[in-house]
């Protein structure tokens, strides 16, 4: 048996060869999301059985039971799948572009710049309405990822110097949100901690609406873009030697990964660590190819966002723990045994 | 670019000039303020204590603040440039490579989980997330083909400084009376502490300080290279192990006096070389005095700033700091 399936279109000029292990990966992860999904959608203060679930997804539900999936705990997973998917392909193109497996957002300041916007805007606009929260924050991530971008500009902007100042900015920026937490009111505090550990909390259909789309418009994006981040894995000779234009495709990453991390944190907070292991998983599973590697690692974020937010709502009722809580709490011991086997290799 | 003070006299001169710096800083500090106190009423205050609220603020307020403010930056100074030899990399701090997250997560999670509630015993808890989130930075910095380069460990720290935050932020939230106990002691600062906190670490930053002089030289030896240190007989792992113990006892105690202060470990070896030139001993030296007086000058500026209100000293650490980051960030060539 063959490893690839190539496939040709005779109208269109575009032929992809497909491997055919990323799509079992791909087709037994999609299978997965699903379950995590119906399962999620069925759990919580009523609980329905997945066969309703699917029988008021595919339109031939109950009333009651349809009301209870569509209008309040559909909005809420749908959001977490994107944030999920986002935060997960933003951190496998900074992996590939920076070429080191510990890039992700979170670590070089792009979500702290949202942060900063997030907080400040929950302590100084106190009476302004919350639906303004997402615009500030993805403000945030922009204004300062643009920032470490043109500071770390000298005649070209290499990785180890976007790395550098993006961790440099991160801290200072952390230290902000820090200070600005400390002088707020006991109020204020609480729903600051909770945008920061990341909650999807509440979420409606508005919120996927306005979601939808950057993801819609930037994943696939990402993927046409996949061979250049595989060129970048190269280093900057050998791509400039394959013909890629490596500052243009870059900048063009990065803006990538802001609008899928930039949204993402806005509607999702700083939800930790999905975008630094989901990569890693799919580079087990499908290997470092950039084309195979980006749905995986699309599906697995959603995966982990979409049962770490089941574990929040159901675990211990009646409190919904923010999702980042339960990304974290997995995510990082996972990580760490991550980082030790590859020692070992 | 050859150092400002060349040759031994000039540099001891330099030594007697930055203790009467810290000196006058000190003194600032005390007298400086809302209320300006004189030599006279100071003096007052501790040959004839007459209980009067003036005396109280000197005594109880405004003395253990400038002392505190000293020695925290003495040993931030120290520690960042013991940090920077060690690994090499001029962008090191404690602050940058998640050792401060560390101590802070195990300050919280000590007054969390195990119900502590007195600053006096933070200091072992802020010891142990020292030298663990230590040890883990500088162990995954170095995994893999090149061992530690700049690069490698300023991410590895990011990584583990971004885990333990999100971790103190989770208990934090889980809790809502620890946050009201820890939240003024995270965001870095030297006011309201109390003496006894000072007297209390004092033993472990006398000895972190004297151990960091005497391991300076060595460290010098090692920043040649570790092959070079090994062929000069030098024991090349008891000096790493010693250096990461003396950061650990100074970080350690620092953040537990005084919380996360953010970038003062930076900036000031990079002044100290520029003055004394690259010999680590001198460095470390004129370092511990450098942090000193930078924190004594930002704490009397957190004050003036916004008056009436105090900016936190962390906000001005950060503003002085970052431009600073910023510039070594982009103007040094480093190992790929």
């Amino acid at each position: 048996m063959k490893k690839y399936i190539p496939f040709r279109m005779t109208r269109f000029p575009l032929s992809f060869l497909l491997d055919r292990r990323t799509a079992v990966v791909t087709g037994i992860l999609l299978l997965l999301t699903f379950a995590a999904m119906v399962i999620s959608l069925g759990s919580g203060t009523k609980v329905i059985s997945p066969w309703n679930v699917i029988k008021v997804l595919f339109g031939f539900g109950s009333g009651a039971d349809e009301l209870i999936v569509n209008k309040l705990r559909m909005p809420r997973i749908l959001v977490g799948v994107m944030v999920g998917s986002s935060l997960a392909v933003a951190g496998a193109i900074l992996q590939g572009m920076i070429r080191n497996p510990l890039a992700s957002p979170d670590i070089i300041g792009i979500t702290g710049g949202a942060s900063v916007t997030a907080v400040v805007f929950l302590s100084t606009f106190t009476g302004a309405s919350i639906h303004l929260l997402p615009l500030a924050a993805f403000c945030g991530a922009f204004v300062v990822t643009l920032g470490i971008y043109l500071l770390a500009w000298k005649s070209g902007v290499s990785p180890v110097r976007l790395v550098l100042i993006g961790v440099g900015i991160g801290t200072t920026m952390s230290a902000l949100t820090t200070l600005s937490i400390t002088t707020m009111s006991e109020f204020v505090t609480n729903k600051a901690l909770i945008w920061m550990t990341g909650s999807i909390y509440g979420a409606s259909w508005k919120n996927v609406l306005a979601l939808l789309p950057w993801t819609v418009l930037f994943l696939p994006l990402s993927l046409i873009f996949a061979r250049n981040i595989n060129l970048q894995m190269l280093g900057d000779d050998v791509a400039a030697g394959a013909g890629s234009r490596v500052q243009r495709d870059r900048l063009l990453l990065l803006f990538i990964c802001v609008a899928l991390a930039g949204s993402a944190v806005a509607f999702g907070g700083a939800i930790g660590f999905v975008g630094l292991i989901a990569p890693h998983m799919a580079r087990k599973l499908v290997g470092p190819s950039f084309g195979g590697l980006l749905p995986v690692t699309a599906l697995l974020g959603s995966f982990i966002v979409v049962v770490a937010d089941w574990l929040g709502r159901t675990a211990f009722p009646p409190l919904d723990l923010p999702v980042g809580l339960f990304t974290s709490l997995i995510g990082a011991p996972f990580f760490i045994y991550l980082l030790v086997k590859e020692r070992n290799q | 670019m050859s150092p400002l003070l060349s040759g031994r006299p000039s540099r001891l001169i330099g030594v007697a000039v930055g203790l009467a710096l810290i000196a006058l800083a000190v003194y600032a500090s005390i007298t400086l303020g809302m209320v300006t106190i004189s030599w006279q009423s100071l003096t007052d205050a501790y040959s004839r204590f007459d209980g009067s609220n003036q005396q109280l603020v000197i005594r109880d307020v405004r003395v253990p603040r400038a002392l505190i403010a000293a020695a925290v930056g003495t040993s931030l100074g120290m520690s960042g440039a013991l940090i920077q030899a060690l690994t090499r990399n001029p962008l090191a701090d404690v602050g940058i490579l998640g050792i401060n997250n560390g101590a802070s997560l195990f300050v919280v999670a000590a007054v969390s989980l195990l119900s502590v509630s007195s600053l006096s015993q933070y200091v072992w808890f802020a010891f142990a997330g020292a030298a663990v989130s230590g040890i883990f930075v500088y162990w995954l910095g170095s995994i893999g083909r090149n061992g530690l380069t700049p690069v490698k460990i300023t991410l590895a720290g990011a990584a583990i400084g971004a885990l333990a935050s999100s971790f103190t932020h989770t208990l934090l939230l889980l809790n809502e009376r620890t946050m009201q106990e820890v939240l003024f002691w995270l965001a870095g600062s030297v006011e309201g502490r109390k003496l006894e906190l000072l007297v209390q670490v004092l033993p472990y930053l006398a000895i972190g300080w004297v151990v960091a002089l005497i391991v300076a030289g060595p460290l010098h030896t090692l920043t040649l290279g570790e092959d070079v240190a090994t062929g000069l007989g030098q024991r090349t792992v008891l000096v790493k192990l010693v250096t990461g113990l003396v950061i650990v006892v100074l970080a350690g105690s620092s953040v537990s006096v005084a919380g996360p202060i953010l970038f003062v470990g930076l900036v000031t070896p990079h002044i100290a070389r520029h003055l004394v030139g690259s010999n680590t001993r001198w460095v470390v030296l004129y370092s511990a005095m450098l942090g000193a007086i930078l924190l004594l000058a930002a704490d009397l500026a957190a004050r003036f700033v916004a008056m009436p209100k105090e900016v936190p000293i962390g906000v001005m650490t950060a503003l002085i700091g970052t431009p600073f980051f910023l510039y070594t960030a982009r103007k040094g060539n480093f190992r790929k």
